[in-house]
Order: C-alpha cells, then structure tokens, then sequence
C-alpha cells in the first residue's frame, strides 16, 4: 500500500562556499524530490546568499553549484520560499537572486515563478503547516 | 606595530567582524576572505562596521558569491592572493579572528 504524501520542508540558513552545508542540501533535496513527497525549501538568514545570480567559482578552486537550483523546477521542486527580513538585512533584493521558475503541466506547460518571497511571520505559518523538517 | 586582522566569517552569523574591527588600533589593516567578504557589501548592515577601518577583500572570494565589485563599501581595496601575501609580508603581526 502506497504510503501517505507527507510535506518536507527543507530550510537553507548557511552561506554558500564557507561550509560544505548548502551543496549537502542541495544534494538531500534533489534525492528526496526522487520520493514523490511534497516538497518546499526555504532560504533565510545567510541561506538567502545560496540564491545569489553571477556566481563564479573558478578563482577559488570550488565547484560552483548555484545553477543546480535553477534545475529543481524539473524536480517538481516549485515552492521556494525566501525570507524578505534576511534579504534587506544583507542589502539584497530579488534582482539579486537567480530567477527560478518552473513549467505547469496543467497550463500548457506555463512557465511560473517559484520564488515566494515571504515575511519571516509567513514563514513561520508555512513551517507549521510542515510534516517533516529538514535543517542545514 | 601594525596588524592584519583576517575574517572569514559572515558577519550575519558571527561576531568576528564586530570584535576585530572594534579592537583595531590606527594602523592596522583588516582583510575580509571566504564569507568575511560579505562585511563588505555597501547596502548590507554589516558595513557600517567598517567605518574608519582599511579594508581589503578576496576577489575570487567576492566573484565566487555573485558579489560584484561596485556593490562594496567606499574605499575597500579588492585584491588577489599575491596581495594576500603582500598584506601578511608588510604588517608586523597576524591576527586571525577564527
């Protein structure tokens, strides 16, 4: 018997190169996305900065893993939340993110924004509305 | 006796950035690498902490976070390892704020 879908929610808080947590993530979200749950991620406090457009590693020697995200709409990963308070606090705007967008099949393939930018009060309303909670 | 203070920590998640450049004497250098270069970002509240400080930054550290070189604070030097060695070479002392 087929098991219940439950919603994940993976949340992003660390900044990108300084530690090895938001390419983990980033690996963990794309396995689940392989069990067919219902997934949302969320980016806040330094984790905004994973989102960051113009990424270019080849001066430090790391691979540069920032246009993996633009794939999870793919993955029918299409609910990215981003936290406004961590955004102004680092002087970021949603220009300064990658545009991450995913195709409705029930729109004739309509393509549609996967970022919601939300308070950090929204995020809390969507965290508890979570099954299942994942941290990095 | 001149120091190099070094931070590699995001200011938004530690408090390396405050405590160096608060205990910083006239004459000292500040070096921002790995995700210290955040500190360095103009519209971010973390530069306000760089004021009356010399400031230098990594730049493949900056062109690895998507941070382009006219989104930092006036008068911050942008170097490269070779500066790096510079920097260490030309200051008495090294202080690094892990």
């Amino acid at each position: 018997m087929a098991e219940e879908t439950k919603k994940f929610m993976y949340i992003n808080r660390k900044a990108p190169y300084g530690t090895i947590y938001a390419w983990e993530a980033l690996e963990v979200v794309l396995i689940g996305a392989a069990f067919e749950q219902d997934v949302s991620v969320a980016f806040m406090d330094d984790g905004v900065y994973q989102l960051a457009k113009g990424q270019d590693t080849s001066g430090i020697g790391m691979k540069n893993f920032s246009p993996t995200y633009a794939a999870l709409g793919d993955f029918e990963i299409t609910k990215i939340y981003v936290e406004k308070e961590s955004l102004e606090e680092r002087g970021l705007t949603l220009d300064d993110l990658q545009h991450l967008v995913w195709e409705d099949e029930d729109e004739d393939w309509a393509e549609k924004d996967s970022i919601r930018l939300v308070s950090r009060a929204e995020l809390g309303d969507v965290l508890a509305g979570q099954d299942v909670l994942f941290n990095f | 006796m001149s120091m190099l203070h070094l931070v590699n920590k995001s200011p938004y998640e530690s408090n390396n950035l405050s405590t160096a450049s608060s205990i910083m004497k006239g004459g000292d250098e500040l070096l921002l690498i790995e995700d210290g270069v955040y500190g360095a970002v103009k519209a971010g509240k973390a530069s306000a902490m760089l004021e009356g400080c010399t400031v230098s930054v990594m730049g493949p550290d900056l062109a690895a976070r998507g941070i382009s070189e006219d989104k930092l604070a006036d008068g911050i030097n942008v170097i490269d390892y070779n500066g790096f060695v510079e920097l260490v070479e030309k200051n008495d002392k090294v202080q690094s704020w892990l």
